[in-house]
């Protein structure tokens, strides 16, 4: 097996009297892209916040990129490697422009202002963001916001990508191309979603955190014959390529052989 | 979202934006420090037409200068009604045992005529400024690091604390609720203020944590775009200009 970029072992989080999360094992290795589920509230985002050490474990010990990690001295080269991208991007985005944001993590890591703005404007040509560098960003939409944070972690070439909830209040568009860019990514990550195509199509390994632990997900396709009718819209009067003949399809599963009638 | 530049964008105003921004800055500061130091009446006249005379050439709209003039002038009616009664002085207007002076008077129009003349003369030059711009030119005017991330801030999050806020307000709204003078009201407005310091907070944290996963240690940093021109210097020295006008006029008057 090759080396483990982050590994918790036997981790305990919360408070005597509310404990969150308990006895958890975790490992990530390279080019892995784990889906981390679990309900709301089972501790998903904590999960992730732990492994950069912006909460402190009441148990358990973490190594990450072959050290044991401990102090928050230790833990600052934990998160220059390890970028995490947060829920709602206003908390990520805070400088007046999107250069300066993008900037922001290079200089900390002590790049000269050339250096940080040339992997800046590497980092938002290679998201298609180069005609933002100026804009200012309380300004973006939605999706721009999202991606210009992805453009922020990114700059600081991170070995892994933490991720919490990506494409939560994306529109389609906005989702499909994020999508895209993170799937031509080479970084090992770890992403919290409750987003199905994301995590079928990003995902090699899926863990689920549940009563406060976390447990293997077993992750397999069925070969899945699926005669079911999906939502589909568009605008009235449009020729869309299709028939209206309202016939309802019925919806049939075959797993693994075994026939089941469902819905 | 909420509009912080007094100004829209595409106002006639454009030939403001050719200049650095800490042109503007320093121009506004010079020529509001002239017009506190004059006490003629006619000069004030004469600051104040040429102050409503840059606002009217930016671009500025009528409703909302005046809207923003007015909230001043209803701070400032207090004194401007108490002057007249307590500077002593010859008397124009006795109302029982109050008596109000001519020097009081003129005391009162001379603030007036300051204040107003000030205030439309930071409106046109810095408020309509993009306040990240304007950030970004005290950056560069070397004032403390601590203010302008401050003011960054605050230019960055209140739009964000607003759109919560009215979330919350709307929240309230769909539920029945009607402002009134009682103690529902009181209590669930408080609620409602509680609710977005609570919320403030958080996200304030959830910011730092942000942060510090991008290396931070205490320091900002700012890019600059801002040049200093030929022509900034040009107007830098006309302003100066005006300036020493007026004050010299005030001397020899």
């Amino acid at each position: 097996m090759n080396e483990i970029l982050i590994s918790l072992q036997d981790i305990a989080f919360g408070y005597p009297a509310h404990p969150v999360l308990s006895a958890v094992n975790f490992h990530l290795h390279p080019g892995e892209r784990v889906a981390l589920l679990g309900e709301n509230g089972a501790g998903k985002t904590t999960l992730l916040q732990l492994m950069v050490g912006l909460h402190k474990p009441s148990a358990g010990r973490i190594h990450a990129f072959g050290r044991e990690r401990r102090s928050e001295q230790e833990f600052r080269e934990v998160r220059a490697r390890a970028g995490l991208l947060f829920q709602d991007a206003d908390d990520q985005l805070f400088c007046p422009t999107v250069l300066e944001d993008v900037i922001f993590g290079p200089l900390n890591l002590g790049r000269s202002e050339t250096e940080a703005r040339a992997i800046a404007e590497q980092v938002l040509d290679s998201l298609g963001l180069t005609h933002y560098a100026d804009r200012v960003t309380h300004k973006l939409s939605g999706g721009e916001k999202r991606m210009v944070s992805l453009a922020t972690v990114l700059a600081m070439q991170p070995q892994v990508l933490l991720m919490d909830e990506p494409t939560n209040g994306l529109d389609e568009k906005a989702e499909q191309r994020l999508l895209e860019h993170l799937e031509s990514l080479p970084q090992a990550m770890v992403f919290v979603s409750h987003d199905r195509k994301l995590v079928e199509r990003l995902a090699t390994r899926a863990v689920l955190i549940q009563d406060g632990t976390l447990v293997e997900g077993i992750m397999h396709s069925h070969p899945h014959l699926h005669t079911h009718s999906h939502l589909h819209i568009h605008a009235a009067g449009i020729d869309a390529g299709h028939e209206h003949d309202g016939s309802v399809p019925e919806h049939r599963h075959a797993h693994g052989g075994a026939d089941q009638r469902s819905g | 979202m909420m509009q912080l530049t007094l100004a829209q964008e595409s106002a006639h105003g454009d030939w403001l934006g050719r200049f650095d921004p800490r042109l503007r800055l320093l121009t506004a500061l010079l020529l509001a420090l002239t017009v506190v130091a004059l006490q003629r009446l006619p000069l004030l006249l004469t600051a104040l037409l040429l102050a409503l005379l840059l606002a009217w050439r930016v671009g500025l709209s009528g409703p909302l200068l005046r809207k923003r003039l007015l909230a001043m002038e209803g701070f400032m009616i207090v004194l401007l009604v108490m002057l007249p009664f307590s500077v002593p002085g010859e008397s124009w207007l006795t109302l029982g045992p109050f008596s109000a002076s001519l020097e009081g008077l003129w005391r009162a129009l001379e603030i007036v005529l300051r204040a107003n003349a000030v205030v439309i003369l930071l409106m046109a030059l810095i408020g309509t400024l993009e306040p990240v711009v304007l950030g970004h030119a005290l950056g560069q005017l070397r004032l403390p690091q601590k203010l302008i991330h401050l003011f960054l801030f605050t230019v960055r999050y209140i739009g964000v604390l607003f759109d919560e806020y009215q979330t919350l307000r709307l929240a309230m709204r769909a539920r029945a609720f009607v402002a009134g003078s009682n103690r529902h009201t009181w209590r669930s407005l408080g609620w409602l203020l509680g609710m977005l310091l609570v919320r403030s907070l958080e996200r304030s944290r959830r910011i730092l944590a942000a942060m510090k996963c991008r290396g931070f240690s205490g320091r900002f940093y700012l890019v600059n775009p801002n040049v200093w021109r030929h022509r900034d210097t040009l107007a830098l020295f006309a302003a100066g200009g005006l300036a020493a006008i007026l004050l010299l006029l005030e001397q020899t008057l």
